[in-house]
């Protein structure tokens, strides 16, 4: 279990002020598991997987593996880097160009304190060399690789050391859209095989929901949300994890009354909707409705509404096909609305169509919530 | 807690006490220690009167009142001047021409014009100055005494002991430094710019003073200052051709003061402040300068290679003259140096002195009782030298890109203090400190290893940070994630890497020590004498047939390490590191 508690972290700015890079950030990984540190650049995700790593030293906080305290302010206590065994894969690989492929992996094995004989070291190398596939070019120079092998080496080499903890620092980011989906499954394969307790970081959502038993959402040196991929996605908590994860429309409302079960009916511009709540509401507060485009139902036909499901009438406004899918901007009103529509429907531009939305799928979030960075 | 873990207090970090901060701390202290030390003791030195075996040194003004009270200074300093903006501007014209000529228009040849063109950069300048003291001086000169067979007369054509003599050879010696820097200029200019105005329907030479001399002019007012500062640190030509006829210089008067029986090292020592202060004022505007050719730069970093002028039938013209160029700054003072070499004394090449060709000089050179000590001493001196300066700097260079230590900008100007210390002021600057300290180092071959690491750290620093800043920082923090302590880090993956910069810098490092003469020559004593001392002695001795011998061999070994270094910096520079 990794446990990182209340990590606050500063670098010096241009004029030589501390600017705060980390702000109380606190979680947990339990063992085995793959957690992800998510947020648009600039928001302190990379400090706090650095600042794990022991690369960069945080200003207070306390980071323990397994009930050993490898960074504590409190108590005076800093493992060096090189003394924590912790596996990393750089963003750019990092892959050593004066040496080989096989040179490179069995670095760690060959700087250890108690440095293992050669047969023990070939053997634990080529094995993990095997198991990225890389095993028939371990005597190719490290620069002759192409991306994607490049990032498996960068993997081998942290593996080979078998690590306590494997830290992730956008490993997929520099490889072409077909390659980083291919490794994304291979990674996902590796890490629940191995069950290695890993920290990963990016700013793709996509690849978060994909790869992830945990998210923690960051913003602004903060944690916003930490939940499962499922929850993040659903329930986001305010409007800047609706609006970073994934696509959303955002209806301006205000609350009319609580229906219970964490249900309550709002008034919006495109009419009255039922909608969750994650909090209490009090009546006429203002809060705004995210709902994602997948959810919002159209239809030529008239639908019918129901208590929960509120159907409005719209006009199209323009269409993208997308091949497996179709996105239409509705017009209802003076609301704009984004839906994500089979190929087959096939309304003209400027036509009346029907819109569905589901109680269940719309989620009411705070108003004001503090200064949104747009994703 | 573990064994391993260290602690901290919760306000100061301390830096762990490793390896790491041991060669750190040593490298610093040697940089420190080597570019301030010395020049404390000179200043010490300048408001002192000469300790003799009756009266101790004591503190005065005198030096610099002699210095600077009498009418004999203020033409030192016209002179100083006078010939360090004639040989600059000189060595700027000519440089720029034919870097404009090369970069910019079809001159045929280009490329064998621009190999050829460094060839004179090998030169050592005491061996230059003194191929056109066989050349043009009035009476024993290649050129003279052809015009006055010629032509039947006793007219004196050219006379190389003369002001106008030391700034055309030492503009001469300096104009292919200029050609490279003007080139590298002209290279980084957006081309766009100039077809932008050829669009407007200026012609060429519109084009070239409206649009190119103007956009380069930043840098090459950064260029003119180097090349000025550069000249009024020469010795060579000053002393070979300016001491005969009495036109002094600061260079040639800190070397009199220094030779004169008793030596007058308190008035060397003021002279020296002022050359100083001279030096760093130029470095200071120089360094402004180039901050303003950041402002100015057109690189667009797209690397296309500028657009050629088409000058016609000019483009010829151009080629001769570059042709004539290169003879004269190559071609004739190596030959004239090689003729002079095949005679038993130096006579004007004809028929009858070519029956006479013999190696009789190189035998006397290899018999000469202090060659081979010459020779060893030269080796050992430079690859000590570069080796120093390229493991340190590598060190420093790591210290300023890498760490976050307060003060770091400190060591790179410390490590580049030594550029503006004019190679004669330094050695005296040396010279001074260590007779003062009496740790034992004073007339052996020790003290011009301190000479010459201090002054070719800078070059060190220079060619490591460039491959340092491009490294990726995670290359390291890789090879610390895989368990690896600094000093495995240090040496298995950040050396390794600097190797293309390291090895390109090692080789000019000991080019430049080989040739090094105006620190050694007050540094040499008996038993430590260098390559480039000995042509010194043979020239006061008046035996140029063997020192032209010597020099043939000189320049063929250092053509040899210039192409070493070439391949060098090619073979090396393909594997780029990053990923």
């Amino acid at each position: 279990m990794l446990i990182v508690k209340s990590l606050y972290t500063e670098y010096p700015g241009d004029r030589g002020q501390a600017v705060r890079a980390t702000h109380d950030v606190s979680f947990a990984v339990p063992d085995g598991k793959l957690f992800t540190l998510l947020g648009p650049s600039g928001c302190g995700k990379t400090t706090t997987l650095r600042s794990i790593a022991g690369l960069e030293v945080p200003k207070s906080g306390e980071i323990s593996l397994h009930g050993k305290v490898v960074f504590s302010s409190a108590a005076g206590i800093l493992v060096p880097p090189n003394r924590r065994n912790f596996g990393m894969v750089f963003q750019s690989y990092a892959i050593w160009p004066h040496m080989t492929v096989y040179q490179n992996a069995a670095f760690p094995l060959q700087v250890r304190r108690h440095k293992p004989d050669r047969k023990k070291i070939a053997d634990k190398v080529m094995g993990v060399l095997h198991a990225v596939a890389l095993d028939d070019v371990a005597e190719r120079a490290a620069t002759k690789l192409s991306g994607g092998q490049q990032q498996r080496l960068a993997l081998a080499r942290a593996l080979v050391m078998e690590p306590q903890l494997l830290l992730l620092d956008e490993p997929l980011s520099n490889l072409d859209a077909k390659l980083r989906e291919r490794m994304r499954f291979e990674l996902k394969r590796m890490q629940r095989e191995l069950a290695l307790t890993t920290v990963y970081v990016t700013h793709d959502q996509s690849e978060a929901l994909a790869l992830s038993h945990e998210i923690a959402v960051m913003s602004e040196g903060r944690i916003v949300q930490i939940g499962s991929p499922r929850e993040i996605y659903e329930r986001p908590c305010n409007r800047f994890v609706a609006d970073f994860i994934g696509t959303t429309n955002f209806i301006d409302a205000q609350v009319i009354e609580e229906t219970g079960e964490g249900r309550c009916r709002v008034g919006t511009p495109v009419g009255v909707l039922n909608v969750q709540c994650l909090d209490r509401l009090r009546r006429n507060e203002a809060v705004i409705v995210s709902v994602r485009p997948e959810d919002v139902e159209l239809s030529e036909p008239e639908l019918e509404g129901t208590d929960l499901d509120t159907v409005c009438v719209g006009v199209v406004d323009a269409k993208v096909f997308l091949g497996e899918y179709l996105d239409f901007r509705v017009k209802i009103g003076d609301v704009v609305l984004l839906a994500r529509a089979h190929p087959s429907l096939r309304t003209p531009v400027g036509d009346r169509i029907f819109v569905r939305m589901r109680a269940e799928k719309c989620m009411a979030l705070p108003a004001a919530s503090v200064s949104v960075p747009k994703a | 807690m573990t064994p391993t873990a260290t602690l901290l207090t919760s306000s100061v970090r301390l830096p762990r006490p490793d390896a790491k901060w041991f060669v750190v701390g040593a490298a610093v202290a040697l940089a420190a220690w080597l570019s301030s030390v010395p020049l404390g003791f000179l200043l010490w030195q300048s408001f002192m009167t000469p300790e003799t075996a009756t009266t101790p040194a004591q503190l005065t003004f005198d030096n610099y009142l002699t210095a600077y009270g009498s009418v004999e200074t203020l033409r030192v300093f016209g002179n100083s001047v006078e010939f360090a903006a004639g040989s600059a501007s000189l060595a700027f014209v000519v440089g720029t021409f034919f870097a404009w000529l090369n970069e910019r228009t079809d001159t045929p040849f280009k490329s064998a014009f621009f190999a050829l063109s460094l060839v004179p950069l090998i030169i050592p300048a005491i061996l230059f100055t003194v191929s056109w003291i066989l050349l043009a001086s009035p009476k024993i000169g290649l050129i003279n005494v052809a015009i006055q067979e010629l032509f039947a007369t006793d007219r004196v054509v050219a006379n190389i002991y003369s002001m106008a003599g030391m700034i055309f050879v030492d503009g001469l010696h300096q104009s292919p430094l200029a050609f490279l820097m003007m080139t590298a200029a002209f290279r980084s200019m957006d081309p766009s710019l100039e077809e932008s105005a050829l669009m407007c329907g200026a012609t060429v030479w519109q084009i070239a003073l409206r649009m190119t001399l103007k956009l380069v002019w930043p840098a090459a007012a950064a260029v003119f200052l180097i090349l000025f500062l550069r000249a009024i640190e020469s010795f060579e030509v000053p002393a070979l051709l300016g001491l005969p006829v009495g036109i002094e210089v600061y260079t040639s008067s800190i070397y009199q003061a220094v030779q004169t029986y008793p030596s007058d090292i308190g008035l060397a020592s003021s002279y020296a402040v002022a050359l100083l202060v001279i030096a760093s004022l130029c470095v200071y505007a120089q360094s402004r300068t180039a901050a303003a050719v950041e402002r100015f730069s057109t690189v667009t970093g797209k690397g296309f290679r500028p657009r050629v002028m088409r000058i016609g039938r000019w483009r010829y013209l151009g080629a001769a003259t570059f042709a004539v160029y290169l003879t004269v700054v190559a071609a004739l003072p190596f030959l004239v140096l090689l003729w002079c070499s095949l005679q038993k004394f130096y006579v004007a090449p004809s028929l009858a002195a070519l029956q006479n060709v013999t190696f009789d000089a190189y035998r006397a050179v290899f018999g000469y009782p202090v060659f081979a000590s010459a020779v060893w001493n030269s080796l050992v001196l430079s690859v000590a030298s570069a080796t120093i300066v390229a493991l340190t700097t590598a060190v420093l260079c790591w210290v300023v890109a890498r760490t976050k230590l307060p003060g770091r900008w400190l060591i790179d100007n410390l490590a580049t203090l030594p550029l503006m210390f004019p190679g004669l002021v330094l050695g005296l600057a040396i010279m001074v400190c260590y007779l003062n300290l009496g740790i034992g180092v004073y007339g052996t071959l020790w003290i011009m290893l301190i000479a010459y690491v201090t002054r070719f750290m800078p070059y060190g620093m220079r060619y490591n940070s460039t491959s340092l800043l491009a490294l990726h920082k995670e290359l390291e923090e890789s090879a610390i994630m895989s368990g690896a302590s600094w000093g495995m880090t240090f040496w298995r993956v950040v050396l390794p890497l600097l190797k293309p910069g390291l090895i390109a810098g090692w080789i000019y490092v000991v080019i430049v020590s080989v040739r090094e003469l105006s620190s050694s020559i007050l540094l040499y004593s008996p038993g430590s004498e260098v390559l480039s001392i000995m042509i010194w002695e043979y020239w006061q001795n008046g035996q140029y047939v063997e020192l032209s011998a010597l020099g043939v061999m000189l320049i063929a070994a250092l053509l040899c390490l210039v192409l070493l270094e070439r391949f060098a910096s090619r073979r090396f520079g393909i594997a780029s590191p990053g990923v």
